[in-house]
């Protein structure tokens, strides 16, 4: 039952992260990182939310938070696109990226996971 | 952007397969309370490494496939490797008081996955270029 939800969080997580993405570079601008960044700070909130509540079940975590949000969420495009700024001579905007994922990514996921556990 | 129902459909399948590697190796290799979570650290390096082959060799020769990047680098690698495990396990670190674990496993994980994903780029345009 576990790998079923699993999967079935991911199918939904996986072409949500898609869309964010095609979404920032129609507004944006090929090669933004809006999208990315979007879904890594929503995803970890969203975790942090559920891994800070005291009795979930297991079946939920497999679903929401191992599936929706572990898929939602990436370090690959993460890890490619500060790559892809660095060789475009744009290492100042590979720095703020970093900086920018760590800080709201971390700041969301501790804002979700203190928040509940109060 | 929305008419594009085969590159989501990719996604989603790609995803599907990728976040499901991911539970089974968390379900076989699990971590002690405080220390780095092993599982995740390795999905998200090897992703990276994976992803820079991948589109060192695909994008070149397919810049404009419609599913090849959507299976293969959004769905199966974006969903094997995650942010929002890496970003809640570190704050339990630190709420833990394990805070040099902390600072290290972020430090391993962004240092380590671009590491990862310049090495994969040079190894695959290095096999693409033969």
């Amino acid at each position: 039952m576990t790998p079923l939800l699993v999967a079935l969080g991911a199918l939904v997580g996986a072409p949500l992260r898609l869309l964010a993405d095609r979404v920032a570079v129609a507004r944006r601008g090929p090669g933004s990182v809006a999208g990315t960044l979007a879904v890594n700070v929503v995803g970890s909130a969203v975790l942090g939310v559920l891994l800070g509540l005291r009795e979930v079940p297991p079946a939920v975590l497999a679903l929401v938070g191992t599936g929706f949000c572990g898929t939602l969420t990436t370090f690959s495009s993460f890890g490619w696109d500060v790559v892809r700024l660095v060789e475009e001579r744009a290492v100042l905007r590979a720095a703020g990226y970093v900086t920018a994922t760590l800080v709201l990514g971390l700041g969301s996921a501790a804002a979700g996971y203190l928040l509940v556990r109060g | 952007m929305l008419p594009d129902v085969i590159g989501y459909l990719a996604a989603a399948v790609g995803g599907a397969l990728g976040a499901l590697a991911r539970w089974g190796l968390g379900a076989a290799l699990t971590s002690p309370a405080g220390a780095w979570p092993a599982a995740t650290l390795l999905v998200n390096l090897t992703g990276c490494l994976l992803l820079g082959v991948l589109l060192a060799v695909l994008l070149p020769r397919y810049p404009a496939h419609p599913w090849l990047r959507p299976l293969l680098a959004t769905g199966l690698l974006g969903g094997w490797t995650t942010y929002s495990a890496f970003a809640v396990d570190t704050v339990r670190l630190a709420e833990a008081g394990a805070w040099g674990a902390a600072a290290g496993y972020v430090l391993a994980s962004v240092v380590g996955g671009v590491l990862a994903v310049a090495a994969g780029l040079l190894l695959g345009r290095a096999v693409a270029d033969r």
